[in-house]
């Protein structure tokens, strides 16, 4: 073999080495944090295992909003209309958060079906429905409040 | 009567647009020099038009013209006059009608500052712009007519975003703006050459300060877009992987791989095809950019549009740029091939592992923000992408980078030896490590943990990058008899080079600190409760009502002690605007280049006492990471005064006087 060829042969397995690393790292960090979304109907068939992080969505339903008097705990429930999922969080709540809204939130549930939330979403105005939301409420049957975020 | 004025405005602007492409690029094909010389006031022609459409667009918006359907939307007479003016931006209309008015600013740029190029070269990249124009003119024709008028007409127009409602939103969409579509003229500069055949050294040293400056507004638009998320989103973080910041980060990784392998085109002739690969590249992901955040695919504060004619429009528009142009390369790239050897260890090679990592790292980014989409649009689900998978690949890449950074800043072009870069960077290495690992451990109380090793990780590539940046300069220095002479006669470009480096490791040191000491508390606060944080005591004082131009607030103050000095008194607020019912939380922030205070308030809790859901945050050195951003901005600047670049025009102005005279028409 001669210098040069040697020369490319160690670059190509450098080369090589980097690619198949970056790869590597790439799969396994996608692999782990692709987060899937469940509406409130799959949850509530028992679609997602536990112990998983997902990410659920539904209005919140009216009157079932309980704050805790002494920290930032809150209990309240998701719904498709169909079925609910209770979710706990402790945290501060996003501005547009409030009952009937359309909400999103990341977390996992625990032994007793109920949604640890991690983070809860709701952005927009006050006349947005998250897609995801909007189309967990068609597929339940029912009709949407509000419609879809309105152009412009 | 201004708004159809506006209309014909556009519509003529169009017909300048056709003119500008159409004619100097069949000029320039079958060698008619009058149809080239077409494009310059045809170029300038079309930037009045459109700077005409932007004037009456911004004087409906002044005067509250509501029966415009856009002004409508986006603003009522209420809204102070500037965020009226801002509010042009405020929703999608507008937003085009800025892209397109930045893309002729360009333009005219170009067009009065090519003199010093062949003329059959200029025609054909001013040919190129405007053919783009000619795109985002019919986009707003016929889909988004920011002048369509509404019946009936409204009493009052809606509001402009109350999130948009700030100084940060009436800088920081231009300034991206003008990075976004300052690739354009890469792009023409590539098309024209790939059209031409011309791909030499000339061709980079004429397209680099373009390119620059675009790269520096893109790093100011992106810099800017993280301060303001952090201040105005209320939650403390500077960088949230969003589909939108990421539809701004890609085009910059593209353009500061491209502004790398420029400098080996120009310097060596090499990577020429490559760079006008990238070129194609970074245009293509500002148009995917534009078409991400305006086409209402993504759920996020800056998809104001869900038209799908719109997103269909864009598509089509991005698949006839992406695939024409790509085409075109493969068709012509092959034989602009050619140049110099190198050999494996030279500054070309570092400068390809850059163009490699820094690819790649576009590569992951493009894929984590597009995969869910794909899923979604194939009906596989719903599903997002964490953040935490882009830290994971990131950082990494980045952490590579920066180590070859070290090296390339002390290598020579062409053949360079290890033994050799060692010699000269053995002390830089123990150096940085010896800075980075010291601090680290001294910050750290608690060493068993994986906090020393990210927070030595990060100082020791930023000491790393300083060092050899500094360094750099020194062994540049060609006589060390006199020091302030030899400081004197280095090129600009050294020292922008070295800035802007520095930038990147000011930049790492700031991410480094905020992520590993930031301390946050979220808590329910009463008037009196105090909580602690880092050293420093908050104590709430409660929440007074405050009257706004255009909103109510409740305005929360926070006393802030330590160790029983008064250190200062933050005052965020919630607003609620008097438009609609949005509520907003405006940040109490107190900035030092050594740490952050921030106070947000959430919302007022039930009970008597009049407490509040509350945000606290003490973030270390986080100013150092737009400061990083600054720098950056600040070396390029720096290098576009080389005198490298005046230097070319006016050994080019010679032959290029000769050509005007065989074609007197061509002056314009």
């Amino acid at each position: 073999m001669t210098p040069r060829r040697k020369k490319r042969l160690y670059l190509v397995a450098l080369v090589l080495l980097g690619v198949g690393g970056a790869t590597a790292l790439f799969l396994t960090a996608f692999q782990e944090n692709i987060i899937l979304y469940h509406s409130p109907t799959e949850v509530a068939q028992g679609k997602v295992p536990h112990g998983h992080t997902f990410r659920v969505g539904g209005l919140v339903k009216k009157g079932s909003v309980k704050r805790n008097e002494e920290s930032l705990k809150v209990r309240f429930t998701v719904t498709d209309t169909k079925h609910d999922v209770p979710i706990v969080y402790d945290g501060v709540l996003p501005d547009l958060f409030r009952e009937g809204q359309g909400i999103v939130a990341n977390g996992k549930l625990n032994g007793n079906g109920v949604f640890v939330a991690q983070k809860v979403l709701a952005k927009h105005d006050e006349n947005y429905m998250p897609p995801e939301v909007a189309d967990s409420l068609k597929k339940a049957g029912a009709k949407a409040p509000h419609s879809m975020p309105r152009p412009g | 009567m201004i708004p159809e004025l506006g209309n014909v405005a556009l519509a003529l602007a169009l017909c300048m647009a056709l003119i500008q492409s159409v004619l100097p690029l069949a000029g320039a094909h079958r060698g008619i020099a009058p149809w080239m010389a077409v494009a310059r006031p045809a170029a300038l022609a079309q930037f009045g038009f459109v700077a005409a459409a932007f004037a009456a667009l911004a004087y409906c918006f002044v005067t509250s013209d509501f029966s415009v359907a856009f002004v409508a939307e986006n603003s009522n007479s209420a809204l102070p006059v500037y965020y009226q003016l801002t509010a042009i931006w405020g929703g999608h209309e507008g937003s085009i009608l800025l892209w397109t008015f930045v893309l002729t600013i360009w333009t005219s740029a170009v067009a009065l500052f090519s003199r010093s190029l062949p003329a059959e070269f200029a025609a054909r990249v001013l040919g190129v712009m405007g053919l783009i124009s000619v795109g985002f003119l019919l986009f707003m024709l016929l889909t988004s007519n920011p002048f369509a008028r509404l019946t009936p007409v409204p009493a009052e127009g809606a509001d402009l975003n109350p999130l948009l409602q700030d100084i940060g939103m009436i800088m920081h969409p231009p300034t991206l703006y003008m990075g976004y579509v300052g690739m354009s003229v890469a792009f023409g500069f590539a098309i024209a050459a790939l059209l031409g055949g011309r791909l030499d050294a000339a061709w980079a040293r004429w397209s680099r300060p373009w390119i620059t400056v675009a790269w520096i507004f893109l790093t100011c638009g992106v810099a800017l877009g993280s301060w303001w998320a952090y201040y105005e989103l209320g939650w403390g973080g500077w960088w949230f992987w969003d589909p939108v910041e990421n539809a701004s980060f890609m085009p910059w990784l593209t353009g500061t791989a491209l502004i790398h392998s420029l400098a080996v085109t120009e310097k060596r002739g090499l990577f020429k095809s490559w760079t006008v690969l990238l070129a194609i590249t970074a245009f293509s992901l500002s148009l995917l950019g534009t078409f991400l955040v305006r086409s209402g695919v993504l759920t996020s504060v800056h998809a104001f549009a869900s038209d799908p004619s719109r997103g269909i429009y864009i598509l089509t528009f991005l698949g006839i740029v992406v695939g024409g142009s790509l085409l075109l390369y493969a068709v012509r790239g092959p034989s602009t091939l050619g140049g110099s050897r190198f050999s494996t260890v030279s500054r070309e090679t570092l400068l390809l592992a850059n163009n490699v990592l820094l690819v790649v790292a576009m590569a992951t980014i493009l894929l984590g923000t597009l995969y869910p989409l794909v899923i979604d649009a194939l009906g596989l689900g719903k599903l997002s992408v964490g953040p935490p998978y882009f830290n994971k690949v990131f950082v990494p890449i980045m952490s590579v980078l920066m180590v070859l950074l070290g090296f390339g800043n002390l290598s020579r072009w062409k053949q360079d030896s290890v033994p050799r870069l060692w010699h000269h960077l053995r002390f830089a290495a123990v150096g940085a490590a010896v800075l980075g690992l010291g601090t680290a451990a001294m910050l750290v109380s608690d060493w068993f943990t994986g906090k020393l090793l990210m927070v030595g990780l990060g100082l020791v590539l930023a000491a790393w990058v300083v060092i050899t940046s500094v360094q750099s300069v020194w062994t540049q220095l060609s006589d060390k008899r006199s020091l302030a002479e030899g400081l004197r006669r280095l090129p600009a470009g050294t020292y922008g080079m070295a800035l802007a480096h520095i930038g990147l490791a000011v930049t790492v040191v700031g991410i480094t600190m905020t992520s590993a000491f930031n301390a946050e508390e979220r808590l329910r606060m009463a008037p009196g409760d105090t909580a602690t944080l880092s050293g420093y005591t908050f104590r709430f004082q409660g929440v007074d009502r405050v009257q706004g131009p255009n909103y109510q607030a409740a305005r929360g103050s926070f006393i802030v002690t330590r160790d029983g000095d008064p250190v200062t008194v933050l005052h965020p607020e919630k607003r609620r605007y008097v438009s609609g019912g949005k509520p907003m939380t405006e940040a109490g922030i107190d900035a030092r280049l050594s740490r952050d205070l921030y106070a947000s308030l959430g919302q007022p809790m039930s009970g008597e006492d009049g407490g509040w859901s509350v945000r606290l945050y003490h973030k270390p050195m986080v100013r150092w990471i737009w400061l990083g951003g600054l720098l950056m901005a600040a070396g390029g600047v720096i290098a576009l005064t080389d005198r490298r670049y005046r230097l070319a025009r006016r050994q080019r102005s010679a032959p290029a006087a000769s050509r005007h005279s065989a074609a007197p028409a061509g002056s314009g």
